[in-house]
């Protein structure tokens, strides 16, 4: 709970970090920029948890442990998309997602 | 009386064929012909003691010879309705277990000389195994399902040795053919089979031949187009019979045939696969008889007498000596399918029966012997054709003297085998029907000069030079000539008529004089012509074949039956029937199916960029998906 913010404000700062990674998300070429909005979009929902539970039920911590769980979720899976990514480094020397396409075969 | 070793006569050929089949690589030739020659020696061993056992000691009960089985239920229909498998015991099974026994010793152990050096010695031993077997099989069927599985097999095993040369054209041309035409009766008989089953509710032989039983009671029951529909089945298993045994119109397999080894000759195409349709007839036998009043059996005469005269009437023309022999076991069949046609059944009335089945015996001794004795005089000169024979008495006496016998008993001249049977065959004929006397009389006279034509073209005529100089065979050889050569001179002694009847209760036949007078002499008049044409070198026979002229021609070409094959199959069938039916199945049946096929790979092509491959695009449509479910529940719940 902070002084002289609403919960509106923080919501829309969310929201507009989640649509910020979306857009990232679709829009780079770069596998690692695409992990990195992921992080974004990731991000955004934990402070809305924490948001959420700060400024409705004052006197609960769900939302924080989610939070924490979340954190400790994304950085498995962060670990797991970077070794994906450097194996197929070293399959086809690139990063690029254009160049991803032949695993469709 | 215990049967149960019964079933080893025939498991033996069947464990030979399996063992010679799977090791064929790595058995050397000398040990096949040996696990070949003991195995068969084996289950003739055990023929001959349950002849012994049945005819002698325990199958005669009251007078009567009695039927004894052993089986299993194979596959079950409905309660009545069900095939078996197993062994059925009664004098006509055991005569052939004898017969088949007999010959296929001689014939493995001919085999053993004759083809020697050939490359597939071990494969042609495991073959002739199989069909020993299947031959065994289909003679001690139970019931008609059983009979027609070891008919198949039978088929098989000719079709494999007569295509046993696979490199030749011709022989394999031949095999395919037997085959076909073979099987193109089969499917006559599988008719008959169902028609059978369908209306009296069993395919057992015993059901079906007891005279007081329902499938002979109530034959009439139903009747299609004017014939009670159990002679159509009748018909239709007749029509199977007279495939197999080369009856008239189907006979055109039987001849070419003869591009198979001679042994096999010998084996399946004189002495036992083709009297399987004589067998089946003779097995049916009370059926023929009573159902409908014997109408079928006048079928069954008429086409063998048919096929009895033409055949003759062809092997007096022919060149090729297995040739000639082919066609007399086609004219001797139908010797053997009229006997049983004109044949009553009870006592001496079924002498015709106890005749065809006597002279199925004897021939298959005295037959086999001439194609053992033709394959003697082919290993030694190496061809098919008179004109490469002559005076090979010099050269080839025990052939000489073992042909000279078998040429005699098929003859008919007293007291060798076949003057028995055949007279006994003119009894039955003459008692029942004169036409068919004076055409079996007429072809009588036609074997005797046609087998002398045979014998004095090969042993007799000219001196023919031969660049290598023909060679007596070996031992392996002219032992089985020397057995069935005393076997056709001792066969006719056998009292048959106690043995084998229609109503299995045995007669005395006597020998009627009269008739057998007039046979004799129409025999030997027959060798007096072959003798006057053919004994000396002489333009005789060229002279009288110039004289019947177009006739003479006819009957070389065969009465040109083969080429009026060709003509329906290839010219009205394949052309006016099958050439349209496949262009319907190649356009419209395959086109629509193509069509579905096509269409469906076009679409797929269409609709295979959405799947580019790019993350991002998948994660566009995703997000784009969530928007829109998103904006429609904000919707529904504004309202």
């Amino acid at each position: 709970m902070i002084e002289g913010i609403t919960i509106y404000e923080l919501l829309t700062l969310t929201t507009i970090i989640f649509f910020i990674g979306v857009y990232g998300f679709l829009t780079r070429t770069n596998l690692i920029s695409m992990l990195i909005s992921v992080e974004l979009i990731l991000n955004a929902s934990v402070v809305n948890f924490v948001i959420i539970n700060k400024y409705l039920y004052p006197d609960m911590l769900q939302g924080v442990f989610f939070s924490i769980f979340i954190i400790a979720v994304a950085a498995a899976e962060t670990a797991l998309a970077i070794s994906i990514i450097i194996n197929l480094y070293r399959q086809i020397s690139s990063v690029e997602v254009k160049d991803t396409e032949i695993m469709k075969h | 009386m215990n049967i149960t070793y019964i079933i080893l006569i025939p498991i033996i050929p069947f464990v030979i064929f399996l063992f010679l089949g799977v090791f064929y690589k790595r058995i050397k030739p000398a040990v096949s012909g040996y696990v070949g020659v003991f195995g068969l020696l084996a289950s003739a061993i055990l023929s001959f003691y349950a002849a012994y056992q049945y005819f002698f000691v325990h199958g005669k009960v009251d007078g009567v010879y009695q039927t004894f089985l052993k089986k299993s239920v194979w596959m079950n229909f409905t309660d009545t309705l069900h095939i078996d498998m197993g062994i059925l015991i009664d004098p006509i099974s055991v005569m052939m277990l004898v017969v088949v026994s007999v010959v296929s010793l001689m014939v493995h152990i001919y085999s053993r000389g004759y083809m020697k050096g050939d490359e597939g010695y071990t494969k042609f031993f495991a073959f002739l195994g199989l069909f020993t077997f299947s031959m065994y099989g289909l003679v001690l069927a139970t019931n008609l399902f059983q009979i027609y599985i070891f008919w198949e097999l039978v088929g098989v095993s000719s079709y494999l040795l007569i295509g046993y040369y696979y490199t030749k054209t011709s022989a394999i041309a031949a095999a395919k053919k037997a085959f076909i035409v073979t099987r193109f009766a089969d499917f006559g008989f599988l008719i008959g089979i169902m028609i059978i089953g369908y209306y009296t509710g069993t395919f057992d032989f015993e059901t079906l031949n007891n005279p007081e039983g329902s499938a002979i009671m109530n034959w009439a029951a139903t009747s299609f187009m004017g014939l009670s529909v159990i002679t159509w089945a009748l018909i239709f298993i007749f029509i199977g019979g007279a495939g197999k045994s080369a009856m008239f119109p189907l006979h055109i397999w039987l001849p070419d045939a003869m591009e198979g080894p001679t042994p096999v000759s010998a084996l399946i195409h004189a002495a036992t696969m083709v009297v399987a349709g004589v067998f089946l007839v003779a097995r049916l036998f009370p059926m023929f008889y009573f159902v409908e009043d014997g109408f079928v059996l006048k079928i069954v005469a008429y086409v063998g007498a048919f096929s009895a005269l033409f055949a003759a009437i062809i092997a007096i023309t022919q060149t090729d000596i297995k040739r000639v022999l082919a066609f007399s076991t086609m004219s001797q069949l139908g010797y053997m399918m009229l006997a049983l046609g004109v044949s009553g059944y009870e006592g001496h009335e079924g002498v015709g029966y106890m005749a065809s089945m006597f002279h199925l015996f004897t021939h298959a001794m005295f037959k086999a012997l001439l194609f053992l004795g033709a394959g003697s005089v082919i290993h030694a000169v190496h061809s098919n054709y008179l004109k490469d024979m002559g005076g090979l008495r010099r050269y080839m006496p025990i052939t000489n003297i073992t042909f000279l016998i078998a040429a005699l008993a098929i003859a008919g001249v007293p007291p060798l085998a076949g003057f028995w049977s055949k007279d006994e065959i003119l009894v039955a004929a003459y008692e029942h029907n004169k036409l068919i006397y004076y055409v079996g009389l007429f072809v009588a006279g036609l074997t005797a000069f046609y087998m002398f034509r045979l014998y004095f073209s090969i042993f007799w005529r000219k001196d023919t030079s031969y660049e290598k100089k023909p060679k007596e065979s070996p031992l392996s050889m002219t032992f089985p000539l020397l057995v069935l050569a005393v076997l056709s001179v001792v066969s006719g002694f056998i009292p048959f008529s106690e043995f084998v009847t229609a109503d299995k209760a045995g007669f005395e036949a006597h020998l009627n004089y009269p008739l057998a007078v007039i046979a004799t002499t129409v025999g030997i008049i027959g060798i007096i012509l072959a003798w006057i044409f053919y004994k000396k070198e002489n333009n005789l026979s060229d002279k009288y074949a110039r004289d019947f002229g177009p006739l003479y021609k006819w009957a070389c070409d065969k009465f040109y039956f083969d080429e009026i094959y060709m003509f329906v199959t290839k010219k009205i069938l394949f052309k006016r029937v099958s050439a349209p039916i496949a262009k319907f199945d190649k356009q419209v049946v395959d086109g629509t199916m193509n069509g579905i096929g096509n269409k469906t790979v076009l679409i797929s092509q269409k609709i295979k960029g959405i799947q580019s491959g790019k993350v991002q695009d998948y994660a566009f449509a995703f997000v784009v998906g969530i928007v829109v479910i998103a904006l429609v529940f904000i919707y529904l719940w504004t309202n």
